[in-house]
């Protein structure tokens, strides 16, 4: 095989990865500090993204401009769903809250094929066909654009972790929640900030998206296996290990689909993700459980 | 008295197609019956063993492909094609099972396990020349009863009222059996339980034998009541769901909350899609349902009901 064509195939799957980080950061995020699976993760992606795609069809607003305004109306939406449901009725068991996600998953899904129908809907942009030479690939800048967004944003996330004060709290949270009771942390509160920070990477996730992708009441399904897979090969709970996992993911599905087609190819997905669970549980970056 | 429940249910069913005779009643029968009983196949491992599942899918899917390849390429009678499918949805159950519970997983890491087999199956069936592909598989039209098809909607609803009969049978076994009250340890507390003896690895393989089993008897039931099957139907996320929904709200671990959840969402349904025709409604109904259900009703509207509430 060519190899300029594994190089564009390379370069094409680690800029797919990128676009996936945040996604998988945000969940990874949720999974770390609250040791719950979000199985609602790729319905609020959808959301998300039907917001961009409105903001710019109804109100004008470019996609890039519009991420502050949607992380915080995302922040807003995952701490409000945090305090109203999700704490409150998971009765201590985590299969509950599996279950009261995945209720919040259908009936967002359907909601936005009742209101808004199944159609595929895209926005354009001046910038949509623009695409930029990368070494042996020509990518769309987009694409690129959400790459490096992505990396930056989640760097940005990290820092914010690690030094504010809000940031130590949420730690604390997630490594000894009695203990950050007794010295004065608002536990409950900290859960409902960390799940509203995770689900605004996805508002973030979705500006980055719009321009060089679609939106349907179902797009979050392509997004829940991967995301999940990302997070289970780098480690439940590890930033580190979620942006690795995202462009190893990315590589993969990209040179999956080059080598053994495009209905094939997507099978390396499910397949890594079954084999890292019955094999190494932890991934790569993760704490024993 | 402890039969008057069943036996009295049962005929009602019976009975229910001689008196409610229009092809929408049929139907409405055959839907609901089918739900109940892939339903109570996914309670038989979700409710009763407390091993919850996103992706039995993954049995129904076998045993709709399996029948329907064995008649189209190797000419086997359905009939027998049940039987074969069946087996199949056993072995894929017993593999699944063994894998994971080697590995250890348990409660949301088997969920979603599950359904990452469901989405392999899938595309697999969707490379595949046997499966036909993306396009699927259409069994030619064929109209006696020897084949598994029926001149009236009446044969079909018949064969579907003994399959969930049947769940319902092995759900009552389970209430009253030592392999029941084995599965119910497990579910409450499987450290506990192995603790008392319980190899809880292998009743958890058998288990999961059993429930995919059914499943898979209602995937060539399918395949021949519709005579037609896909990749996303046999193998898509939608019917994982909807066995899970019917189970939760009806009531997960009771002997008829299957039923009774099948029951209410074929009716939701039927009423949504005379109400409107944008797609949805029944199940934004469902899903909140399933929120409210968990919040409030954790053993589903068979509490509520006080009916086969009879635990193992």
């Amino acid at each position: 095989m060519d190899a300029s064509i594994l190089g564009a195939a390379a370069i094409n799957g680690l800029l797919l990865g990128g676009s996936y980080a945040l996604v998988a950061v945000g969940l990874t995020l949720i999974y770390g500090v609250l040791h719950i699976i979000n199985f609602a993760h790729g319905s609020l992606l959808m959301l998300a993204m039907y917001g961009v795609y409105f903001l710019l069809t109804k109100a004008n607003v470019d996609p890039y401009a519009a991420l502050p305004l949607m992380v915080a109306g995302m922040f807003a939406a995952g701490y409000l769903m945090y305090r109203a449901l999700i704490g409150r009725f998971s009765h201590g068991k985590d299969e509950n809250i599996l279950l009261i996600t995945l209720g919040l998953a259908i009936v967002l899904e359907n909601a936005a094929l009742f209101f808004f129908t199944g159609d595929t809907q895209t926005i354009t942009v001046s910038y949509s066909n623009k695409m930029v030479e990368l070494g042996p690939a020509l990518v769309p800048l987009p694409k690129l654009v959400s790459f490096l967004a992505s990396l930056l944003l989640c760097g940005a996330l990290a820092l914010f972790i690690a030094r504010t004060d809000t940031g130590k709290a949420i730690r604390a949270v997630a490594k000894e929640r009695d203990g950050a009771r007794l010295v004065g942390i608002d536990v409950e509160k900290m859960f409902a900030v960390a799940y509203g920070i995770g689900i605004a990477c996805l508002g973030a996730a979705a500006c980055l998206l719009m321009p060089s992708f679609y939106v349907a009441p179902t797009v979050g399904h392509l997004f829940v296996i991967v995301a999940f897979t990302i997070v289970v090969l780098g480690g439940m709970g590890s930033f580190v290990g979620a942006l690795l996992g995202a462009l190893i993911i990315g590589l993969t599905e990209s040179l999956a689909g080059l080598f053994f087609g495009e209905a094939l190819g997507q099978i390396g997905i499910p397949l890594i993700f079954i084999l890292i669970l019955l094999l190494r549980p932890t991934g790569l970056f993760g704490a024993a459980r | 008295m402890r039969w008057a429940a069943p036996v009295g249910l049962l005929a009602v069913v019976i009975a229910y197609p001689l008196i409610f005779r229009s092809n929408f009643a049929v139907n409405f029968g055959i839907l609901v019956l089918f739900f109940a009983l892939i339903g109570q196949a996914w309670n038989i491992a979700g409710g009763f063993a407390g091993q919850l599942s996103f992706g039995h899918v993954v049995f129904f899917g076998t045993g709709a492909y399996c029948s329907t390849i064995l008649q189209l390429k190797l000419g086997v009678n359905p009939w027998l094609g049940l039987l074969g499918a069946v087996a199949a949805g056993a072995g894929v159950g017993a593999l699944i099972a063994v894998l994971a519970f080697r590995a250890g997983l348990r409660g949301s890491y088997f969920a979603l396990i599950t359904l990452a087999f469901a989405e392999a199956f899938r595309i697999v069936a969707n490379s595949l020349a046997v499966t036909g592909g993306g396009v699927g598989l259409l069994i030619p039209l064929k109209r006696s009863a020897a084949d598994f098809q029926f001149a009236e909607r009446i044969g079909f609803y018949y064969v579907i009222a003994a399959l969930a009969a049947l769940s319902v049978a092995v759900a009552i076994w389970l209430t009253r059996s030592r392999f029941g009250a084995r599965l119910a340890a497990i579910r409450e507390n499987e450290d506990a339980a192995r603790a008392l003896g319980i190899n809880t690895f292998r009743e958890k393989v058998k288990v999961l034998a059993l429930s995919g089993a059914l499943c898979a008897a209602g995937g060539t039931f399918y395949a021949q009541y519709y005579l037609y099957i896909d990749p996303a139907v046999a193998f898509g996320v939608d019917k994982s769901v909807e066995m899970l929904l019917v189970t939760m709200i009806g009531g997960a671990g009771t002997v008829y909350g299957p039923l009774i959840g099948s029951f209410l969402l074929t009716l939701v349904g039927e009423a949504t899609r005379s109400l409107t025709e944008a797609q949805g409604l029944s199940l934004i109904v469902y899903g909140g349902l399933l929120v409210v259900i968990i919040a409030f009703l954790p053993n589903g509207l068979a509490d509520l009901l006080r009916v086969g509430r009879r635990r193992a």
